[in-house]
């Protein structure tokens, strides 16, 4: 029975592998997106401007709200169409076709920075100000104090929870799956379906993200050790 | 002098109010929207034909989460009782269960149940249990049973070791048997701060039982799928995706409301 998954012809070892790398990339690929909405958003929540405020809050809770596997499909449905509509007005001919592994990283990377945002926002919230102010006073700008002192520390203690927030994206990166990108679990339901041995093959999927998530959960915990060493709290 | 660095923000439940009126203002925009460009769908009698069928998704969906978290809170009880015996073997083997629940897509934990089932049918017929899993409702209920089992298990289990060791020490010290101490001074406290992680939880059972639509079951997002593949109408998608939005807001403002009656001894402001 355990031949079906060899390397080599006839196995399915090497496709299995091969969606394994296209898994990593995935969740790897949506993560700066996410990090990068996230810090939008969150730093959105707390403008001057009353709508830029107030959309950005409603736009982090739809996407909160949403299943993912929805947001999939409104992503990959209704992305290609919004494109295809901007096209013409563009005054650019042709068809666009979203590839399941685009649709993946902008969803998985959407619905990231959605709750990347509630995690900054809780971190901001917990800052005194001193920092800045310290920095302030020593003359340092606008952008020397958000590169050297708020993000270093909104990403300190931010870490816990977007290393869960990553163990998430792993896991949602199996939805992508319906929309046809030959990532690990589209490969082990192509593998389950051909040859009947549903049981093995998700049975080995599901060893497979065990393994990616404790391997990253045990990395992240020692990597956020290390950005508190010397610190008593926090 | 701590002074804010960020503009303070009123918090509370008063934002998931501006959520809503923005959502209600969001369908209206939507509805004006579908008007004017004369689409078909949401806009006129499909949406009449279609709406109650949305709103059965929206109740298999309100199903499958309630039964699933309560059967989960039960077998996560279970669970709890055996973390909290002394017996190693058992204690490892719940470990091992809630790691493969918890590190594990659930789509892959339903394919896994689902087909696997189907691959295995002969046995199960012979066990009696073919008849519960020949049904793909049955199949993610179980799975989700399973999956939020392993999930609850932990917030209160984390919620318990994190007391403070003094609570079981004067309780012990009371004269208070093992199992009172547990049950009437431990797990009160405990499930107070698991309240939140459980709401978590819920909205996250809600969230994530959409994969059932994968399985033919025509939950909400199983509905929508139905309706768009019937009228080529990509609106029923928005539309649950607004279904959804209203059901997670709805579940964190009871539990918001749960949260804030049971802890108004904690604050003087509350």
């Amino acid at each position: 029975m355990l031949q079906v998954l060899q390397f080599g012809p006839g196995g399915w070892g090497g496709e299995l592998a091969a969606g394994l790398a296209v898994t990593l990339a995935l969740a790897a690929s949506a993560l700066p997106l996410g990090l990068i909405g996230g810090l939008a958003l969150a730093f959105a929540t707390h403008s001057r401007r009353a709508w830029v405020r107030e959309s950005a809050a409603a736009l982090a809770g739809a996407f909160r709200g949403i299943p993912e596997l929805l947001t999939l499909f409104l992503v990959f449905i209704g992305g290609q169409r919004l494109i295809n509509l901007a096209l013409p007005l563009l005054g650019l001919n042709g068809r666009f076709e979203f590839s399941g592994f685009l649709a993946g990283t902008l969803t998985l990377g959407l619905v990231f920075g959605a709750y990347a945002s509630e995690v900054f926002l809780g971190v901001l919230k917990t800052l005194d100000g001193s920092s800045i102010e310290a920095a302030r006073a020593l003359g340092l700008g606008r952008w020397p104090v958000l590169r050297f002192i708020i993000l270093p520390e909104l990403f300190r203690l931010g870490l816990p929870g977007l290393s869960n927030l990553w163990l998430s994206t792993v896991k949602q990166s199996a939805l992508v799956s319906v929309v046809a990108c030959d990532e690990l679990m589209r490969k082990s339901y192509l593998g389950a379906t051909s040859t009947g041995d549903h049981i093995l093959f998700y049975g080995v999927a599901c060893l497979c993200y065990i393994a990616i998530t404790t391997a990253s959960e045990a990395a992240l915990a020692a990597w956020h050790r290390r950005l508190s060493r010397g610190r008593s709290r926090g | 002098m701590a002074k804010p660095p960020f503009n303070p923000r009123p918090e509370g439940s008063s934002g998931y109010l501006r959520v809503g009126l923005l959502l209600a203002s969001a369908v209206g925009v939507g509805l004006l929207l579908q008007l004017l460009l004369g689409s078909s769908g949401i806009g006129g009698e499909d949406f009449a034909a279609a709406s109650p069928l949305l709103l059965k998704g929206l109740g298999l969906t309100i199903f499958i989460t309630v039964t699933s978290v309560l059967l989960g809170a039960m077998a996560g009880a279970g669970l709890l009782a055996g973390l909290l015996q002394p017996w190693p073997p058992l204690k490892i083997a719940i470990r091992a269960f809630c790691i493969a629940f918890r590190g594990t897509p659930a789509i892959a934990q339903l394919y896994l149940i689902y087909y696997g089932a189907g691959e295995i049918h002969a046995l199960l017929q012979e066990a009696h249990l073919w008849w519960f899993f020949r049904d793909p409702l049955n199949c993610v209920i179980f799975t989700f049973t399973l999956n939020s089992a392993a999930y609850q298990t932990r917030i209160i289990h984390g919620a318990l070791v994190n007391l403070p060791r003094e609570q079981t020490d004067a309780a012990l010290s009371l004269g208070l048997p093992r199992l009172v101490a547990l049950t009437r001074v431990l797990l009160p406290q405990a499930l107070l701060t698991a309240l939140r992680p459980l709401g978590n939880e819920l909205t996250k059972v809600t969230k994530a039982s959409s994969v059932a639509s994968l399985v033919t079951v025509l939950d909400l997002l199983g509905t929508a799928k139905y309706l768009v593949g019937q009228s080529l109408d990509f609106g029923f998608y928005i539309l649950a995706a607004m279904l959804y939005v209203l059901l997670v807001g709805a579940i964190r403002l009871v539990v918001d409301a749960i949260e804030r009656h049971l802890t108004r001894h904690l604050s003087p402001a509350g």
